[in-house]
């Protein structure tokens, strides 16, 4: 429906040339935007850049490759990519369900995949380290089976897997919805298995929002802080995530450390960003025949 | 052999395996945790819970959130609109850069957010200093707060607004203009009925965020109880004080805010849907 939609008042936009600027409020909207952009998203890049620039060459490196650091980087990359590609698979098997089958609590189901959006992260963190606390409902169960996720790097993976859940589900479902049964049935009734179907007819088709969503997830896990520090334990050289050290920096009135590791978090973020988007364009545009 | 419309996955105990696992893992997820939020809440009572909620740092961080949010809310609104219209209804040279730009905060960490404005509207920041010597502290107060989350909530509204005033088009006021109304009126009576429902879920998300904001905000709050602190600052302050429930009552108040948004959504949706699927035979052209 989207599609057609589209397709149809792209050619007229595109052809109207002169009268692209019939519609009046350019220079307001424009105008309102671009001072906004500047202010709020822009201008308080230059306070990072000041303060780093008051540092020298080795300053810097010293202050981003302290040990202790080094370790944060450590933990955090290894805990997001296990949290995104946990919710690679979650967020695929939800997708799929809820395009494919109907059942009795669905719309229940799909609802509540936003709630790690719209739940604060303090929220989800005290919730969590509480569940996951040795007398806690899970993490009795857990402590039997030998499994410590309470003050462990593996509660930083729960935390982050619990509060970008929405991000696959929500890149994958519409592309799901979007597919046309008409190759998937040929498939079949030539006979071949579902699984084999499943590899080369719909995968192929799903995996660039698959790869999307698993990259935003591990984006908003790269950066997570709140929801991570209640249950973490937050243990120098073990449990300690890279937005926490700048935390901890700043705390100790370390201005320049913090602004140190603040922009090595801030550049990977941002390159992500870009990816992302890039990425994103490229295969909506295949998609949508724009 | 094609009247079986057989597609992947529909044998029963494929089907009810996956609905199985995806419904106990929601329900692991998802569900428990939101009711564990209130059964801890009330786990000492009634009574307790209330005193835990009327308590008057608990009243003040109650009311800072709100003024944070009051505040927040209409300017993201403004901006939010702006842009969308701005970026929608014309091509212009960065146009895509644009659109990127509002991004950044769901790219950035909270932390770096809040270290960003602390670093330029502290005393030691090139306009801290300035303002500071005019006697105007922002940061470590509630004018900081309010900065730091209109920040991280900027991109909600032109969010959702962008994605479906690209699909709906400008016909209709290209239709206006046409016809002599003015600017405000072609909005007021073309646009605004076709993205409302989106508008409204734009703020609903933008208030959600905004009253639950954490990182960015411990960054520049100072934490002080009853003049900083807003209610996730003081479900922090709570449970490191070891008052559990108290922790909880103050959090099943963000919770349930949590709540009423995924309802509003879900409302919105439904809403959104009825209007855009007459679409095509009404107002196609």
């Amino acid at each position: 429906m989207s599609v057609s939609a589209q397709a149809g008042a792209a050619p007229v936009r595109r052809f109207a040339g002169r009268s692209k600027r019939v519609l009046p409020g350019f220079g307001l909207s424009l105008g309102i935007s671009l001072f906004f952009v500047s202010l709020v998203l822009l201008l308080p890049l230059t306070g990072l850049v000041v303060e780093t620039s008051g540092m020298t060459w080795d300053q810097f490196v010293f202050t981003i490759t302290d040990p202790r650091v080094i370790e944060s980087y450590k933990v955090t990359l290894w805990t997001a990519l296990a949290a995104s590609l946990f919710n690679g698979l979650f967020g695929l098997l939800l997708a799929w369900v809820l395009v494919r089958y109907e059942f009795p609590g669905k719309r229940l189901i799909d609802a509540v995949v936003d709630l790690p959006f719209a739940l604060p992260t303090a929220v989800a963190g005290i919730t969590l380290a509480t569940l996951f606390a040795q007398n806690g409902w899970y993490g009795q169960v857990l402590a039997k089976a030998g499994i410590e996720v309470a003050f462990t790097p593996l509660g930083i993976v729960v935390a982050m897997a619990f509060t970008s859940i929405p991000f696959v589900v929500r890149t994958v479902q519409p592309v799901l919805e979007e597919l046309s049964p008409a190759d998937e049935e040929a498939a079949v009734s030539l006979g071949a298995s579902d699984s084999r179907v499943f590899r080369k007819v719909i995968f192929p088709s799903l995996w660039p929002a698959l790869v999307t969503g698993i990259a935003l997830s591990f984006t908003r896990s790269l950066g997570e802080f709140g929801a991570i520090i209640f249950i973490a334990g937050n243990t120098p050289y073990v449990s300690e995530v890279t937005s926490l050290m700048i935390f901890v920096r700043l705390q100790e009135y370390d201005y320049a450390a913090a602004s140190a590791i603040a922009s090595m978090v801030l550049l990977v973020s941002l390159v992500l960003l870009f990816a992302i988007n890039l990425w994103q364009g490229r295969y909506l545009r295949r998609l949508e025949g724009r | 052999m094609s009247a079986e419309q057989h597609r992947v996955g529909d044998q029963p105990w494929v089907r009810r395996s996956l609905i199985g696992l995806a419904v106990s893992l929601t329900v692991i997820l998802l569900v428990i945790p939101v009711v564990v939020i209130f059964t801890e809440a009330l786990s000492a009572g009634w009574s307790t819970f209330s005193d835990n909620i009327l308590d008057e740092y608990s009243l003040h961080a109650i009311g800072l959130t709100l003024l944070v949010a009051l505040l927040t809310v209409p300017l993201n609104l403004v901006f939010g609109t702006a842009l969308a219209w701005a970026v929608t209804r014309f091509r212009f040279p960065g146009r895509k850069l644009l659109i990127t730009l509002i991004d950044i905060p769901f790219a950035v960490s909270p932390v770096v957010a809040g270290l960003l404005y602390l670093l330029l509207y502290g005393r030691n920041g090139w306009l801290g200093g300035w303002l500071s010597s005019h006697d105007v502290q922002l940061m470590f107060a509630w004018p900081g707060i309010v900065m730091v989350t209109v920040f991280v909530t900027c991109p909600f509204v032109a969010r959702e607004l962008i994605p479906l005033m690209q699909q709906q088009g400008s016909e209709e006021e290209e239709a206006g203009v046409v016809l002599g109304a003015s600017g405000w009126r072609i909005f007021s009576k073309i646009t605004l009925p076709n993205i409302k429902w989106a508008l409204i879920y734009g703020v609903v998300l933008t208030n959600a965020r905004a009253v639950g904001e954490f990182g960015a905000v411990s960054v520049v709050s100072g934490n002080v109880r009853g003049q900083t602190n807003t209610l996730p600052l003081h479900v922090e302050l709570l449970y490191q004080d070891y008052n559990v429930a108290g922790a909880f009552a103050a959090a099943s108040l963000l919770a349930a805010i949590a709540i009423l948004t995924l309802i509003a959504k879900a409302i919105v949706e439904w809403r959104q849907s009825r209007i855009e699927h007459p679409a095509p035979k009404t107002g196609g052209a």
